[in-house]
C-alpha cells in the first residue's frame, strides 16, 4: 500500500535563498510525525509547498500515489487533507458554530444546492459534536473573536478536523497555549489519531509536546533533512544537538 | 440591549419603515413620488455592491456603469417594442457576465489597485455611452422610454409605477436575505476576512470572488433597467464616476455588510439632499462633514453605529466590573 503522502526531492528557493533543498519522506496511514527544526528551517515553505500554497520549484508530492504538486488548496482540501497555520487563522466575526459549519460546508453538495438548500448545509450536527468534542460547549453561540487565546487556538484546530480529513498538517498547534489546554490538545489529537485512523504531520517547537505526539520526527535544518526516526534516537543525534545548540 | 431585545426593536422599525414606505406616496407631491422611486432604484444598486464590497471584501468603483448598462439595455430595447420583462432580464444577465468578466482582475490585484481597475472600468463604459452614437444617441440620450403593464395594468402613472418598483425591491432585498444566510454568505464573509484561511477549508474563492462581482453587477444591471422607465430618459451623465462614488458612499454610510446598510445609505444619499434643500449650498458641506465624522469614529457605518450603541452593557454606577467574589457581584449575579 502506498504512503498517505511521499514527499520526493522538494526544493523552494526564493531569489538566492534556497528554503527547502532536496527534501524526501514519506507518511504512512496512521501515523502521527512531527517535523522539528530552528527557526527558519524551512518547514512552513515546507507545508505551504505541500499544501499548493506555494508552487515547489522542484520535487513532487504524492497523495495516495497520485502526484498533487501545485494543486490549488482548496482543490487538496476536498481530496481530504486540511490545515491549520503557524498564526491563529478563525473567522472572528462569526459565532464558535458558524466557523466550524464554514470548514465544512465546501464538502457538502454541489455551489447551488450551497445556494438553495439548507443555510447550515446539514452541519449543525456534526458541529456540536465537534464542539463537545473540543469541550467548547459553553461558547458555541460566542462571537470567535471574543474567546481566550487558548480556544481559538482550540477552535482553530477543530476547524481542521471538520471535514473528516485522511491527512492533517498542523503548524505549530501548541504555540502560545498554556499547559493544561495543551494536554487538553494533545489526548483530542491522540483520540482523533486513534479513533478515525487519521494521519497527522505536525510542526512544532515544543519538544515535550512533540516528543509524546509523535511516533517518528524528521529533522530540517538549513531546508534539509538531517535526521529522522523515533523520538527517542532523534533526541539523541549528535547531528541535531549541533543543529539546535551549535553555532 | 440584549439579542432578543434587539431583534423586536429591529422588528419595530421594519415595520413603520414599511407602513411609511406604502402610504408616503399618497401624502406625496409628484416630485416627491419621484424621489421615493429613485430611492427604491438605488437602493437596489447600493445591495448590489453591498453583496460584492460589503460581504465578499471586494471594492468596486464600477457599479454605475452597471447601472448604466442595464438602463441603456432596457431603454434601447424597450424603445423598439421589446416587451419590459425581457429587456429586464436581459439587462440583469448582461450584467451578470461582464460583472464576472470584471471580477478577474480581482483575482490578481486587491484594495485600491482593485477600485483602480474597476474605476478605468467604468470611465470606459461612460465613454462608451456618450461617444457611440450610432447605438446610444450619445449626449442627446434615449427619450419616451415607455412604462410596463403588469397583466394589463398601466404602470405608467407615478404612484403605480412607484408600488412596482417597490415590489421589485421586496423581491430583491427577500432573494439577497436568502443569499447572505446560505452557505454562499458564509463564504462570501470568509474570502473578505482571510481568504487564505478560506483557501484551505475547501473554499474555492475564485469562483465565490466572481460569483460576487457577478452577482453585484446583476443586482446594478436590475436597478438600471428600472431606472430608464422611472426617468423615461436616458443619457450618459448619471452614469459617470460620480454614481459610482455616490453607491459606494450609500454602502459605506450606511454600513457595508450590513443587509439594511444600503437602504439607509440610500437614504442619506437620495432622500437627505430634498429634505435638506432649505440649507441649499451648506448641504453637501454638511454632508461632506458628517461622512469625515462618521468614518473617523464609526467606519462601520450608521449601522455599525446603531450596532453598537445597542450592544454596548448597560451603564452602571461603577465604571469597572465589580470584583468576582465580592458584594456587588454576588448581588449582580443574582
Amino acid at each position: 500500500m502506498s504512503p498517505v503522502l511521499e514527499v520526493r526531492n522538494l526544493r523552494k528557493t526564493f531569489g538566492g535563498i534556497v528554503a527547502v533543498d532536496d527534501v524526501s519522506f514519506d507518511v504512512h496511514e496512521g501515523e502521527i510525525l512531527g517535523i522539528i527544526g530552528p527557526n527558519g528551517s524551512g518547514k512552513s515553505t515546507l507545508f505551504n509547498c505541500i499544501l499548493g500554497q506555494l508552487q515547489p520549484t522542484a520535487g513532487e508530492v504524492f497523495l495516495h500515489g497520485q502526484s498533487v504538486t501545485g494543486t490549488r488548496p482548496c482543490d487538496l482540501n476536498r481530496l481530504g487533507v486540511s490545515r491549520t497555520f503557524q498564526l491563529l487563522q478563525i473567522f472572528p466575526q462569526l459565532t464558535v458554530r458558524e466557523n466550524l459549519i464554514l470548514a465544512g460546508q465546501e464538502h457538502q453538495g454541489t455551489m447551488l444546492s450551497r445556494l438553495f438548500g439548507r443555510r447550515d448545509a446539514g452541519l449543525t450536527g456534526a458541529a456540536n459534536q465537534m464542539i463537545e468534542f473540543f469541550r467548547l460547549g459553553h461558547l458555541a453561540d460566542e462571537k470567535a473573536g471574543g474567546l481566550s487565546y487558548g480556544q481559538q487556538k482550540l477552535l482553530d484546530a477543530a476547524m481542521a478536523f471538520m471535514a473528516g480529513p485522511r491527512l492533517v498538517l498542523l503548524d505549530e498547534p501548541a504555540g502560545g497555549v498554556n499547559l493544561t489546554m495543551l494536554q487538553s490538545l494533545r489526548e483530542r489529537l491522540k483520540a482523533i489519531n486513534s479513533e478515525q485512523r487519521a494521519t497527522f504531520v505536525v510542526i512544532e517547537h515544543n519538544m515535550e509536546f512533540v516528543m509524546a505526539l509523535c511516533s517518528r520526527i524528521v529533522v530540517l535544518a538549513e531546508g534539509r533533512v538531517i535526521a529522522q526516526g523515533n523520538p527517542a534516537d532523534v533526541r539523541r543525534d549528535p547531528k541535531v544537538i549541533e543543529a539546535y545548540l551549535g553555532h | 440591549m440584549t439579542p432578543s431585545q434587539k431583534k423586536v426593536l429591529a422588528a419595530a422599525v421594519l415595520v413603520a419603515a414599511a407602513v411609511f414606505l406604502l402610504v408616503a406616496p399618497h401624502l406625496l407631491r409628484p416630485y416627491g413620488i419621484f424621489i421615493l422611486s429613485t430611492w427604491v432604484v438605488m437602493t437596489i444598486a447600493a445591495i448590489g455592491l453591498n453583496l460584492t464590497l460589503g460581504y465578499a471584501g471586494q471594492v468596486s468603483l464600477a457599479q454605475a456603469a452597471f447601472v448604466g448598462i442595464g438602463a441603456y439595455i432596457a431603454a434601447y430595447l424597450t424603445t423598439r417594442g421589446w416587451p419590459f420583462w425581457s429587456t429586464y432580464i436581459l439587462a440583469g444577465s448582461s450584467c451578470f457576465v461582464v460583472g464576472w468578466a470584471l471580477g478577474y482582475p480581482a483575482l490578481r490585484v486587491q484594495h485600491h489597485y482593485l477600485a483602480f481597475v474597476t474605476l478605468a472600468f467604468n470611465t470606459l463604459v461612460y465613454l462608451i455611452f456618450r461617444n457611440e452614437e450610432w447605438l446610444t444617441r450619445g449626449i442627446y440620450g434615449i427619450m419616451n422610454i415607455p412604462r410596463p403593464e403588469v397583466l394589463g395594468w398601466s404602470m405608467a402613472r407615478p404612484i403605480p409605477f412607484y408600488y412596482f418598483l417597490l415590489a421589485h425591491l421586496v423581491l430583491i432585498s427577500w432573494a439577497t436575505w436568502g443569499l447572505i444566510r446560505s452557505p454562499w454568505g458564509r463564504a462570501f464573509i470568509a474570502v473578505r476576512e482571510n481568504p487564505i484561511r478560506a483557501l484551505s477549508l475547501g473554499i474555492d474563492t475564485r469562483r465565490y470572488t466572481l460569483m460576487a462581482f457577478a452577482l453585484g453587477a446583476g443586482l446594478g444591471g436590475l436597478s438600471g433597467a428600472l431606472y430608464a422607465p422611472l426617468t423615461q430618459f436616458v443619457d450618459p451623465t448619471p452614469f459617470a464616476l460620480g454614481l459610482s462614488l455616490n453607491l459606494l458612499l450609500m454602502v459605506i454610510v450606511g454600513g457595508s455588510g450590513y443587509f439594511f446598510g444600503p437602504f439607509l445609505g440610500a437614504v442619506v444619499a437620495v432622500l437627505l439632499p430634498e429634505w435638506l434643500r432649505f440649507a441649499q449650498g451648506y448641504y453637501l458641506m454638511g454632508y461632506a462633514a458628517l461622512v469625515m465624522l462618521l468614518m473617523a469614529f464609526c467606519p462601520t457605518g450608521l449601522l455599525g453605529f446603531v450596532d453598537r450603541v445597542l450592544t454596548s452593557k448597560p451603564k452602571t454606577t461603577s465604571a469597572t466590573p465589580p470584583l468576582a467574589g465580592t458584594p456587588a457581584a454576588q448581588k449582580a449575579a443574582g
